[in-house]
């Protein structure tokens, strides 16, 4: 397109130069306009720097998949290094194994599940009203929402009074945290009153279409590329989360999430295990035996452990992201 | 807009003020009905904890309740400046919350603007989409790779000294206490810049075509018109971030840093919210932590409006958040 338009151009531009001898266009071999030397110097530069972003953010991640894949062996030897060598499911059948892990998973996906139901349905009974022009309250709700973003007591008493409603040391600790983040809250306001033209919420009310259908007949189809992104934030959240159960489940072991049985393999094993604690980084990290056979066969297991816990995640962001463009947008310019 | 005066009857204007709030509640009850179970939530999880911000000035114990435990008035701030570690601990919390800042803002700018100009259509999507995974890992996550990649025998630090044919062990960064800044703020970088870039590619993908149009026909190369026409035009959404994240100054990611704290590193990695978190949860001290994080939100607080202010001042009104 925008070469179409500098041909039109560029021409008329050349005559009106009086130094200018015949214009002299520069031309692809399929008549399109060169770049100037600069423009093409700029794109070169962009590209080296995109494939220089590329490689550091994905060579982590490959490395992380292909030593899940690899044999133990080969990972502490070092010969990993871009692809799996040794090639087996070994990690991941210990992992699937472990009790700690399945226990986890099992409540993480309790907790995300139930957890994501209340978030979405407390945050859309809270944004829909809020997006209607003509609700009376309307800006006193607005104004409260508003007033508990800016203010915060913190943890501590936050800590007091859930404990206090006994939401403490049980699963509605977890589930009752976090519910009503003001940023979505508005967003999914936003997206209620600028995707969804009005006149579609008249035309229903004139059809007799009370506030409840109208909500779940049109708001929520409507908004709907808005509200898988907001899920998905959710999702994210919820997944995520150790520092709440950390809190409030100090006794509940059995109801531990996910990230917690990996907080204890992957770091407090570790330090632990390897050589990698305190100890040695002090006395100049030569790897001795001992060490070695302590983590023997741990590595390929760190990594699919990694890889496991993150994978749920990373698929349903895969199921979303083709909303993504339109719902952020939504949420981040306009709100 | 037109469901509102279809419905009021023509003798609207001759009703009291009651009848007619009476009229529109009778017509909206279900949507008032919808904010009843969201505001019982902020009444019980943002209030009442307000209600109970009180214990900052007071030596609270549980057997007492919060109104009869003795005031003490600012006893609990007094304690705090006289323990050794205060300055360490205020210096650690805004010192990594300004390298973060300073590292983590301006990449994701850049990079929004890299992917807007350049024209490999493959290479833009292949980027954007990629970059966005590490945004998914959890701080737990994180923290275990950080630790497992800097491992000094196995990791990839050690893969890339054997490539070299240095045999030694490389530095153990993950426990070095000098390093503890750098791989926080970097990891947090390599995992939030590709997300970041979001709101901003958005922004500039917003810029009028016509702009470009008239900057082309001036003779403007495209160096140029990144100059003059796409940054002025993302610039309010930069300063609306920018005043954000200077709003959590004082909230370092505490989860991350938790993590990665240990007693090698405790001196630079202690910050104000961790250190309420281990006195006020973990050792039980409640009203201690519940003052040094009162504290920490209103010095929050006030960079928000301090530095609304200055965006304001500086882009004559248009560039503040409220």
């Amino acid at each position: 397109m925008e070469n179409k338009e500098t041909t039109v151009l560029t021409p008329e531009g050349m005559q009106t130069a009086p130094a200018a001898p015949a214009p002299v266009v520069k031309r692809k071999k399929n008549g399109k306009i060169r770049d100037t030397f600069g423009d093409r110097m700029l794109e070169l530069f962009t590209t080296i720097v995109l494939i220089i972003l590329l490689i550091i953010v994905a060579y982590p991640v490959i490395y992380v998949i292909s030593s899940s894949f690899s044999s133990n062996s080969a990972i502490v030897a070092g010969k990993v290094v871009l692809w799996p060598v040794g090639f087996n499911f070994d990690g991941y059948s210990i992992v699937f194994k472990m009790d700690d892990i399945l226990l986890g998973y099992r409540n993480t996906i309790f907790y995300t599940f139930f957890g994501v139901l209340i978030k979405m349905f407390m945050q859309i009974t809270c944004a829909y009203p809020l997006s209607k022009m003509n609700f009376q309250g309307r800006k006193a709700y607005t104004r409260i929402i508003v007033v508990t973003m800016l203010v915060n007591a913190g943890m501590i008493p936050l800590y007091l009074v859930k404990k206090s409603l006994g939401l403490y040391d049980n699963i509605w600790a977890i589930l009752f945290s976090g519910i009503l983040g003001a940023s979505n809250v508005f967003i999914l306001r936003t997206s209620f009153r600028s995707s969804i033209p009005g006149e579609l919420f008249d035309a229903a009310s004139i059809d007799g279409a009370n506030d409840f259908q109208q909500l779940w007949k049109i708001g929520i189809p409507l908004a709907k590329a808005t509200i898988s992104v907001v899920t998905l934030y959710a999702i994210v959240g919820c997944w995520n989360e150790y520092f709440t159960a950390m809190i409030y489940l100090p006794t509940r072991y059995d109801l531990h999430p996910l990230q917690l049985f990996l907080r204890n393999l992957l770091l407090i094993a570790t330090a632990i295990s390897s050589g990698n604690d305190p100890g040695a980084a002090q006395t100049g990290n030569t790897g001795t035996s001992s060490q070695q056979s302590g983590t023997e066969g741990l590595e390929q297991i760190r990594y699919s452990l990694i890889v496991v816990s993150t994978a749920p995640v990373l698929l349903a962001y895969g199921i979303v992201q083709k909303y993504f463009k339109g719902g952020v947008m939504v949420g981040s310019v306009k709100g | 807009m037109s469901a509102s005066s279809t419905a009021l009857p023509v003798s609207a204007n001759r009703l009291t003020k009651g009848q007619k709030t009476w009229i529109n509640f009778k017509k909206s009850w279900r949507l008032h009905l919808l904010m009843v179970l969201p505001m019982l939530y902020y009444v019980l999880f943002e209030a009442l904890p307000l209600y109970g911000l009180q214990i900052a000035f007071r030596d609270y114990s549980p057997a007492d309740g919060i109104m009869d435990s003795a005031w003490i008035g600012l006893k609990h701030y007094i304690d705090f400046f006289s323990d050794w570690e205060w300055s360490n601990i205020v210096v650690n919390t805004v010192s990594i919350s300004l390298y973060s800042i300073l590292a983590g803002f301006p990449i994701p700018v850049l990079l929004a603007l890299f992917i807007h100009v350049n024209q490999k259509k493959v290479l833009k999507k292949l980027t954007q989409n990629v970059s966005y995974i590490p945004h998914f890992i959890s701080t737990v996550v994180m923290v275990g790779l950080l630790q497992q990649l800097f491992h000094t025998q196995y990791g990839v630090l050690a893969a890339i000294y054997r490539l070299f044919g240095n045999y030694n062990s490389p530095p153990d960064l993950f426990y070095l206490k000098s390093s503890f800044r750098h791989i926080f703020v970097w990891s947090g970088v390599w995992q939030n810049m590709g997300w970041s870039t979001i709101v901003y590619v958005a922004a500039l993908s917003g810029v009028s075509q016509e702009l470009h149009e008239a900057a082309k026909i001036d003779g403007a190369s495209r160096f140029r018109r990144v100059l003059s026409v796409d940054l002025p035009a993302i610039l309010p959404t930069v300063s609306i971030m920018l005043i954000m994240r200077f709003g959590s100054i004082m909230s370092v990611g505490y989860e991350k840093v938790y993590l990665m704290q240990h007693s090698m590193n405790i001196d630079v990695s202690e910050v104000i919210s961790t250190y309420v978190y281990k006195r006020g949860i973990s050792a039980g001290r409640q009203s201690y932590g519940t003052a040094i994080g009162l504290m920490n939100s209103v010095i929050n607080s006030g960079m928000v409006i301090l530095v609304n202010l200055i965006a304001g001042w500086l882009s004559d009104g248009e560039a503040g958040l409220f």
